[in-house]
């Protein structure tokens, strides 16, 4: 009800014309002036005066009135005699103030008819009009956070990367979605000396244009101190040294930056705030560590650094908030432990896995809580970097049905086929591929043909790993006991459950990996040394 | 490699049941495999012929378990031939060659 008083004010204001037009004698024309140009009234909501014009019948004298009423006696020195109150459906939306008759004579009962009847009339065009004038104002300012949002967008894209580096032997990708209320999300590929590449993630806090202004001058800071500095805890502290000046209040950014060097796969970074990247190695998952307060809080501060060295086949992601923070329809997170689960999963590129993910957690026409950035960095299995064992790295998927276990398992033997595997093995694999994939199509995807069963076969060293990964990660994992085969002859047990037990006598070592989703089963085949591990 | 059908056919041969088996020993073997040992009757000794088997999977296993629990509980005694390699080295993991008779090949038992 702020904009209450402000209502009565212009009402008082118009009513300067009612003043005169109610005046039906010819009068001298000073005093008339007087009478039109009457003060504005403020009537605070909370005046007693209110509640009496609310519940008055009509139009009412100032001058008989006893009430402890600031705004009666400002009306009164106003020169209002008479206030008719415009109200409509109960609320009072106006005054109808009258000045002394010119002839200075009372107003009449027949005055008052008129006037009471014109304010019958009058409340509800008023009312009508204050709403119109209301939504108006309210339509306005949609129209300007639309505009802002429009702004803020523009402002976004334009400091995006508008082309990937081309990096031969590195696959890189980078995705950007914003929210609706954009955010402060942002990434950049700096081209250092020495075919170095810099990379840049971060995000803004706040959102709209405030935001997309720190996160173009963020960049644009980092960019020209990036020219200059090598190593990247100190790129970091002259961003943030430049930064805290001009920071606006309660607003800071988290930023990672790291260079690249691809022809070794060096990765020196440092971490102001940031989620930490992830990274996919033949053992599994990791994330890289570096400890950093966010830009533009403190200054005088140090950032971190820390190394690493992507291998070949190896994949790193970068991401912002938008992922791990995305709710599903129970209001669960996504969350990290999920995230890095889908980094350690095989089959297409990682980003694509992560949308695919994050598509099917949050409910059908979610809207986006967060913007959302991802970068990944491949290293290309090959080249001079192979292991002297020879290269491997496939991936297929199957639908769950039943069956199709004997198409993966030939899949795989022919995959491996240069390998050399002595047939015995080859064998084993086989049965161990077939009854795995098996089990990921009945049990983990409990035979629903749109699940897919993905399959990974690569090389790690003398290791030939081969992955089956299913989407029934919730679901418990059997230990691989063994079956009870006197219990299982006497009818004690059912003659089933030899499935696992099979899997684990077929292959050197059997790993089983789950992260909530997905259930990975890893078979492990010992190259080199061919030592048949039947026996 | 794509599936073959389980097909089972019995023939008695001095108080043997020879129960030629061909096809995949998986889920879809399970009513032809349970009718053909309903017509060994009572003989005294089961043969299961594997050599036309080319594949056996851990559903496979479990039927012939469940036909040797049968087959003991009668006073049966069940015998197998005709396996690959490969398969001989599954039936020694799981233990199945501890309760019945590995045959080295159909010339064996004549």
């Amino acid at each position: 009800m702020s904009a209450w008083p402000q209502s009565i004010a212009r009402v008082i204001r118009r009513s300067e014309k009612p003043t005169a037009t109610a005046e039906e004698t010819a009068a001298p024309a000073e005093p008339a002036a007087e009478a039109t140009t009457a003060p504005v009234v403020q009537i605070p909501p909370n005046d007693p005066i209110v509640a009496y014009f609310q519940s008055a019948p009509g139009a009412v004298d100032l001058d008989g009135l006893d009430l402890d009423s600031p705004a009666l006696d400002e009306l009164r020195a106003a020169g209002v005699r008479l206030a008719v109150p415009l109200v409509s459906q109960g609320e009072l939306v106006g005054l109808l103030n009258l000045g002394p008759r010119l002839s200075d004579q009372d107003y009449s009962t027949d005055d008052r008819k008129l006037l009471n009847s014109l304010a019958a009339q009058a409340a509800p065009a008023l009312q009508v009009a204050q709403l119109v004038r209301r939504q108006e104002a309210e339509a306005r300012s949609r129209e300007r956070i639309e505009q802002e949002l429009r702004v803020a967008t523009l402002i976004q894209q334009n400091f995006l990367p508008k082309k990937l580096p081309d990096l031969p032997g590195w696959q890189i990708s980078a995705y950007y979605r914003p929210a609706r209320e954009v955010g402060g999300d942002f990434y950049d590929f700096v081209e250092l000396p020495d075919g170095h590449i810099g990379l840049v993630i971060g995000d803004v806090t706040d959102k709209g244009v405030p935001a997309a202004m720190v996160m173009a001058a963020t960049r644009s800071v980092l960019r020209a101190s990036a020219a200059r500095v090598v190593s990247p805890g100190e790129v970091l502290e002259r961003v943030n040294e430049l930064m805290c000046p001009d920071m606006p209040a309660k607003m800071f950014v988290t930023c990672l930056y790291g260079v690249l060097e691809p022809s070794t796969g060096r990765f020196r970074f440092a971490n102001a705030g940031h989620n930490l990247p992830y990274i996919r190695t033949a053992d599994g998952t990791a994330e890289l560590r570096a400890t950093g307060m966010p830009l533009g809080l403190l200054p005088g501060l140090k950032y971190e650094e820390t190394e690493a060295i992507l291998e070949p086949g190896q994949v790193m992601l970068l991401h912002s908030d938008g992922v791990a923070e995305a709710h599903s329809a129970d209001s669960e997170m996504f969350g990290f432990p999920r995230l890095l689960g889908v980094v350690g999963a095989r089959g297409g590129e990682v980003i694509d896995r992560v949308l695919t993910e994050l598509d099917r957690f949050t409910p059908q026409g979610w809207e986006q809580e967060d913007d959302i950035t991802l970068v990944s960095l491949t290293r290309a299995d090959g080249g001079s970097h192979v292991a002297p064992t020879g290269f491997l790295d496939v991936a297929f998927t199957i639908p769950s049905e039943q069956g199709n276990e004997r198409g993966a398992s030939e899949r795989v033997a022919e995959a491996v086929a240069s390998l050399g595997l002595e047939p015995a093995r080859l064998e084993k694999l086989k049965t161990a591929v077939s009854e795995a994939t098996m089990n990921a199509i009945e049990h983990g995807n409990q035979s629903n043909p749109e699940l897919p069963v993905e399959i990974g076969i690569r090389l790690a060293g003398n290791e030939l790993l081969v992955r089956i990964t299913d989407q029934g990660g919730e679901r418990e994992i059997a230990e691989a006991e063994t079956p009870d085969l006197e219990a299982k002859l006497e009818g004690l047990q059912k003659p089933r459950g030899w499935g696992l037990f099979l899997i684990k006598n077929m292959v050197d070592d059997l790993r089983i990996a789950t992260d909530g989703i997905h259930h990975t089963v890893e078979l492990v085949m010992r190259i080199e040394g061919g030592d048949d591990g039947g026996n | 490699m794509a599936a073959t059908e389980f097909a089972a056919q019995v023939r008695h041969e001095d108080g043997v049941a020879v129960l030629d088996l061909s096809g995949d020993v998986s889920s879809g073997a399970e009513q032809k495999l349970l009718e053909a040992y309903a017509q060994a009757g009572g003989a005294s000794v089961v043969l299961l012929d594997f050599s036309d088997v080319d594949y056996i999977n851990s559903t496979g296993i479990a039927l012939i378990v469940g036909l040797l629990a049968q087959a003991r509980a009668a006073g049966q005694e069940v015998q197998a031939r005709g396996l690959a390699e490969h398969y001989r080295e599954i039936f020694r993991i799981t233990r199945l060659s501890d309760f019945m008779t590995i045959l080295d090949d159909e010339g064996d038992n004549g």
